[in-house]
């Protein structure tokens, strides 16, 4: 049964002002019965947020909503190192994502080709692959950051090492299992190696290396805020722990909605080009 | 067998333990097509592949227009079994690929045309800008032949192409490889199980015995007349002969021949035999 979208759109929205109510309601009475009074020594210390004895430091949905709104009115602005609009550091993640991501497929796709086309290889470099894939990126930040002596492009690194190995598998799977009578097709046309591989193995590939591409990309993104918590400086995941250490709890929630979209859109993104290279029996 | 273009010379396939087929003789003149018949599992398929060039034989080998095979070649064009189009391009740029190896500097406006020719020969003026995943079984071979014909090439070579087709789609593009054929005086290699096949088509049609050991057991000659036409072959003299002739041979001395040759039986000889004469 298909069913509309206008329906499931609906019942979507329905769960979600739902849930929103929800939490502003349980918040809104703990609120009113009045919660512990903070002390007031406490109170001097933490400033002014959560001095306010009764009141919660979980914000209320209306709460983040007003803070949304400001943050959006001027995502670029620049106030000084510690101080840019949640647009800039968006767009400084997006960059060391891109850059790192863009690197990776540059290797890992030649290197892919490489393996699906020599079985020798890929026995060869199978057990680095194999050691090396589960590594944690964050693991290698350290030697990245004394190697490289750069936070910004140790990230860059660390992006780098955990998109290049779904792409390098799917890349190998894909070349390797091209049909042998493609192959023999261009054997018998004596097409050249540079011309079956451009014009028969990558187009008979691209849907698997695609798939490998948008896991990479998913797992880059997922990275990136871990790096930027650790590295500092600019970047949506230091601009998380940033508004930690406010105790900023509304721009935290408002991050990871954040963070949450721009990953669908990446997703989406290359769904969309895999859809263009999709080829169907 | 000194004038033929195509010379098979004692060519055998082995694999440890068993022997596919061995000491296989056989020529192919000039314009002449030759089919060859045989069961499942005489290695068929490896001899047109050894012929195409994308295998090699265990022993002996072939020699066409007087150089020994050392690999593909575009002057031996292949009809595959599956259609072996690729599914991301359309038909007019299947066609287009192959030309494009052929004419390495043909401008792409010069391919587009020739290829959109080549597929006129074949009727599918219409089905051009299609994948072939929007054409059906007949119109995809259909593709595939125009293909193996737009590079003009010396000699065809067609593995079963027409099995996996309905009765109806292959009486058509039977009849339609025998008029290419016949308009280009094509020198052509066809591998079937389907005797009408090989009697509408064939000049020569070698019969096999059942591997393994599979050998040359003889060689029919097809002396019908031509043309031929599918609707009205069974009406021609020596029809009955020829189609009795090859059927019993298939039914049970394809056996019986497999389990001990005659003993003036000569591999490099096969006897010819004419039963429709």
């Amino acid at each position: 049964m298909l069913i509309p979208f206008w329906r499931s759109s609906l019942l979507s929205l329905a769960l979600l002002i739902l849930f929103l109510g929800a939490w502003e309601l349980a918040l809104r009475s703990s609120a009113a019965t009045g919660g512990s009074v903070v002390d007031a020594e406490y109170a001097a210390l933490v400033g002014a947020a959560a001095a306010q004895g009764g009141q919660t430091p979980m914000p209320m949905p209306s709460e983040i909503a007003a803070r949304l709104w400001q943050l959006l009115r001027d995502p670029f602005y620049v106030r000084g190192t510690n101080d840019q609009g949640i647009g800039v550091q968006i767009a400084y993640s997006l960059a060391r994502v891109g850059i790192g991501f863009g690197l990776a497929a540059l290797v890992a796709i030649p290197l892919g080709f490489a393996i699906g086309m020599s079985p020798l290889l890929g026995a060869v470099l199978n057990p680095f692959i194999q050691v090396l894939r589960p590594v944690s990126p964050l693991a290698w930040m350290p030697l990245a950051l004394y190697t490289i002596k750069d936070s910004s492009i140790s990230s860059v690194f660390v992006i780098f090492i955990c998109s290049i190995w779904p792409m390098l598998l799917n890349t190998a799977f894909g070349v390797g299992s091209v049909r042998r009578e493609w192959l023999n097709v261009a054997r018998t046309l004596e097409a050249g190696s540079l011309k079956t591989a451009w014009r028969v193995i990558l187009p008979a590939a691209a849907p698997t290396i695609l798939t490998g591409m948008r896991i990479s990309i998913g797992i880059a993104w997922l990275v990136i805020v871990a790096a930027e918590m650790l590295v500092g400086g600019t970047g949506i995941g230091y601009w998380v722990w940033n508004q930690w250490n406010n105790l900023s709890l509304a721009d935290i929630v408002i991050a990871i909605l954040m963070i949450g979209l721009v990953g669908l859109l990446l997703d989406r993104l290359l769904g969309w080009v895999a859809g263009a290279v999709a080829w169907q029996e | 067998m000194n004038h033929a273009y195509v010379s098979v010379e004692g060519i055998a396939r082995r694999y440890p333990g068993a022997t596919i087929f061995e000491d296989l003789w056989f020529g192919v003149n000039r314009g002449e097509f030759v089919c060859l018949v045989g069961h499942s599992g005489c290695g068929k398929t490896t001899v047109l592949n050894i012929l195409a060039g994308l295998e090699k034989p265990s022993d002996g080998e072939v020699i066409v227009d007087g150089q020994a095979i050392e690999g593909p070649s575009l002057d031996r064009a292949v009809i595959f079994q599956g259609h072996a189009l690729m599914p991301w391009m359309t038909a007019e740029q299947n066609v287009a690929f192959a030309l494009s190896c052929r004419h390495k500097d043909m401008p792409r406006a010069q391919l587009r045309d020739a290829a959109r020719e080549a597929l006129e020969r074949v009727g599918l003026t219409a089905a051009a800008d299609k994948k072939p995943s929007q054409l059906s079984g007949g119109m995809k071979q259909r593709v595939g032949i125009a293909r193996a014909f737009a590079i003009a090439p010396k000699m065809l070579l067609m593995d079963e192409p027409f099995s996996a087709l309905d009765a109806l789609t292959r009486g058509a593009l039977q009849d339609e490889v025998a008029r290419l054929v016949s308009e280009a005086d094509q020198t052509a290699f066809m591998i079937t199980h389907d005797v009408d096949e090989a009697i509408l088509l064939a000049d020569r049609i070698l019969l096999m015995t059942n591997g393994p050991d599979a050998r040359l057991a003889e060689v029919v000659v097809n002396t019908l007349p031509r043309p031929r036409m599918r609707a009205t072959l069974h009406k021609l003299p020596g029809y009955h002969a020829l189609r009795e002739h090859i059927l019993d041979f298939l039914i049970t001395r394809s056996r019986l021949m497999a389990q001990g040759l005659p003993a003036d039986w000569n591999p490099r000889h096969a006897p010819e035999v004419r039963p429709g004469a």
